[in-house]
């Protein structure tokens, strides 16, 4: 890095990637992968979205893990955000309902409610 | 669970438990009658927090919200809406803004009181990825200052925010900056303190898991402001994963050069290392910090000279805490000026609490100063779960004291939390309630710092151990009204007469619960009873009348102590019982309870 416009030319061109910009239809997964997370179970459910992705080839989604979300308790949970920046966030996922989440909100485009962690606190 | 609508019934407690049972067996009925059982979900939740309005009810998907349903709208809803997909105008709730707390995050007080600078990118990032931290505006800062910073520009600026040292002692980063750049050597360094050792402390494992680069962004920060070129980041091995996502941010940085030699064409160089640290409470504490990472003992040193002075191999030494460097690269992107304008006079930014205990949201908050403990606990934390009352609340670990219901509106700040008698500390936070016995959480405390006195000095070393024997005795019912006031006594002492921090405020938790919770301590030596039922020796597990006689205890109890028929009241043989409480966590009716010992010559 020599540069701030060198810098700034990087910042662009991965702010598009992480907002899937020019991507129709897009949805970024983040599961929390602190040691939180991984405590309770978040590997498999990790494993579940990528195998589901690349199984079912939905090419509009990313899965990327990222560290803890604060909401230790719930883990472990995933964050869904679609296109237009809105958040989902679903928490207590198994392996299950992660599958359930990928068929219903991914492909369907109706968010799992009763998994919300809005839902859930109220 | 492929159910075409929901409805969700609004059971919490302060509507009537009973109508939404009701109305939940109505809809059961009605839809069996008209064949839609199996297209419907019925859903029981929490408050909704609309309760003044009766009785509501949402009807997903569309996020209907209905206000003030009886048993006799159950039809129309039925019929009108779930059926024919119309719904019933009449009642339903149009305000906007109750619709919008269920959908959005920040609607939620957990996420809307929160203000998150230090925890920006944790859970947002992806900590593998520097392109991902680049995205957010990483590493923006450390070019700018390179571009068109001196160092002195970049220490005034941090005097000007009015950051603290997070890690506990609160002292003026900008100041120590100012001290270690005064030091005139060849050689400088800048140590990232990340041996996080309090009970009940994850902040700085969160920000390293999720964030990694914010930190190797502020220690090179830090590096051109004093003129250090080497950075060490001493972190506890017990944080693997921690310890992983580090290697890989130092090695995605070096790649990129945004780490190394002449960073930005600015002939600045900086170097990172990571050193392990094996775990020691007191390797917190910089001096020892410093002699461990040089390969001695973790053992703490008299100052002056200040490690600004004399630190790592006799260099200037800059020591900050993981959440303090975390701060760092937002306060150049937004300036000093805007930092200054969150939190208290005095205090300025953000603090992140890690909640813990006898609390419902047990996790990571990040406030700005000057909020309440109530505000935390309750509207942040989510209060005290299975209906207790809260009873006191730890702040600052061992070293910190135990802060009561009349104070929970103070404001949090370092001075507010130092005059209660307790600290800021990292920021740990540990909710008590009513099963919580005071003497007891003093004792857990103080075998903390027992076990992790370095032995230097004798009054930390000796004076722990016989503070905990003495609250050992008290808690097997053999204490005297003379050991309270030798804890006093001995707790001051230490206080007094140690060397470095730990041993300062290793006696806090006891002096403390002492003052606060005095009665207790009374009650263990005079009455032999432990009010919250938790010391062993002083506890006698009685089974009350309201038992349902579910067996559940029976079942529960190691040592075939408790006998009984089902569906009738059951009894602990007291000459069996251990006092394990296994007993009391498995009932489902909360019949058991713990009476103090004296009262079982009168049962």
């Amino acid at each position: 890095m020599k540069t701030l416009d060198e810098l700034k030319k990087l910042r662009d061109k991965s702010l598009d990637q992480m907002m899937m910009r020019g991507i129709n239809n897009s949805f970024r997964i983040q599961v929390g992968l602190g040691t939180c997370g991984i405590a309770s179970g978040a590997k498999p459910i990790l494993s579940v979205f990528l195998s589901e992705v690349e199984e079912k080839k939905l090419d509009n989604v990313s899965v990327t893990q990222v560290g803890c979300m604060g909401e230790c308790a719930y883990e472990p949970m995933a964050e869904i955000i679609d296109q237009h920046g809105q958040s989902f966030v679903y928490c207590n996922l198994t392996e299950a309902t992660a599958k359930e989440v990928i068929e219903r909100h991914v492909i369907n485009q109706e968010p799992v409610l009763r998994l919300l962690l809005t839902t859930k606190k109220g | 669970m492929l159910e075409r609508v929901q409805v969700i019934i609004c059971g919490g407690t302060e509507c009537s438990n009973v109508e939404s049972v009701v109305l939940k067996d109505a809809f059961e009925s009605y839809l069996e009658k008209i064949d839609m059982k199996d297209e419907v979900a019925l859903i029981l939740t929490g408050s909704k927090g609309l309760c003044p309005l009766g009785p509501v009810l949402v009807v997903y998907p569309g996020e209907i919200f209905y206000t003030d349903v009886t048993e006799k709208d159950v039809k129309e809803i039925c019929e009108e809406h779930l059926k024919k997909g119309k719904p019933v105008q009449r009642l339903m709730y149009n305000d906007f803004e109750a619709q919008k707390r269920i959908k959005k995050n920040s609607q939620v007080k957990f996420y809307g009181m929160q203000k998150r600078i230090a925890l920006r990118n944790c859970g947002v990032i992806n900590p593998l990825d520097i392109n991902e931290y680049i995205a957010r505006d990483g590493y923006k800062a450390l070019g700018e200052i390179l571009v068109s910073s001196t160092p002195q520009q970049v220490v005034d600026e941090m005097i000007k925010s009015g950051l603290r040292g997070r890690g506990g002692g609160g002292f003026s980063t900008g100041k120590k900056w100012q001290f270690a750049k005064n030091s005139i050597s060849d050689k400088k360094y800048v140590i990232c303190n990340a041996d996080e050792g309090d009970p009940g402390a994850f902040m700085d494992r969160a920000v390293l898991e999720g964030d990694p680069h914010s930190v190797l962004e502020a220690m090179a920060i830090c590096g051109f402001a004093i003129g250090a070129d080497q950075g060490y980041i001493y972190v506890r091995a017990e944080y693997p994963v921690a310890v992983e996502r580090l290697y890989h941010a130092i090695d995605e940085a070096r790649a990129l050069n945004l780490l190394g030699d002449n960073i930005f064409n600015s002939g600045f160089n900086f170097n990172i290392d990571i050193r392990l640290g094996a775990g020691a409470f007191v390797c917190g504490e910089e001096t020892a910090l410093i002699a461990s990472i040089e390969g001695y003992r973790g053992m703490p040193r008299l100052k002056p000279p200040f490690p600004a002075v004399r630190g790592l191999w006799g260099k200037p030494t800059n020591v900050n805490n993981v959440e303090t460097l975390a701060n760092i690269p937002v306060i150049f992107l937004k300036g000093a000026d805007w930092f200054k304008s969150i939190g208290t006079k005095d205090s300025s930014g953000t603090k992140v609490f890690a909640l813990g205990g006898k609390i419902n949201n047990t996790g990571l908050v990040e406030v700005p100063m000057g909020t309440t403990l109530r505000e935390v606990i309750y509207d942040i934390g989510g209060g005290i779960p299975n209906k207790r009352q809260f009873k006191a609340v730890q702040t600052g670990g061992p070293s910190g004291g135990c802060i009561t219901e009349k104070d929970l509106d103070t404001p949090i700040d370092f001075e507010n939390l130092k005059n209660l008698g307790s600290m800021m500390g990292s920021g740990g936070m540990i909710v008590m309630d009513e099963d919580n016995c005071m003497v007891d959480v003093a004792r857990f405390y103080l075998d903390f710092t027992v076990d992790e006195s370095c032995g230097k000095c004798t009054p930390c070393r000796e004076g722990t151990k016989q503070m905990r024997d003495i609250l050992d005795r008290i808690c097997e019912g053999q204490g005297t009204m003379k050991d309270i006031d030798q804890l006093e006594v001995l707790g001051r002492m230490i206080q007094e007469t140690s060397l470095c921090g730990l041993g300062q405020t290793a006696p806090n938790p006891v002096l403390s619960t002492l003052k606060h919770f005095r009665d207790e301590y009374v009650a263990h030596v005079v009455d032999k009873a432990c009010p919250a039922g938790v010391c062993r020796e002083l506890t006698n597990f009685v089974i009350e009348e309201n038992c349902i006689g579910c067996t559940k205890c029976a079942r529960n109890c190691p040592v075939n102590a408790i006998s009984g028929w089902p569906k009738q009241i059951h009894r602990i043989d007291i000459d069996l019982c251990i006092g394990c409480g296994a007993c009391k966590k498995s009932c489902p009716v909360s019949a058991i309870s713990s009476q103090p010992k004296r009262q079982e010559a009168s049962l």
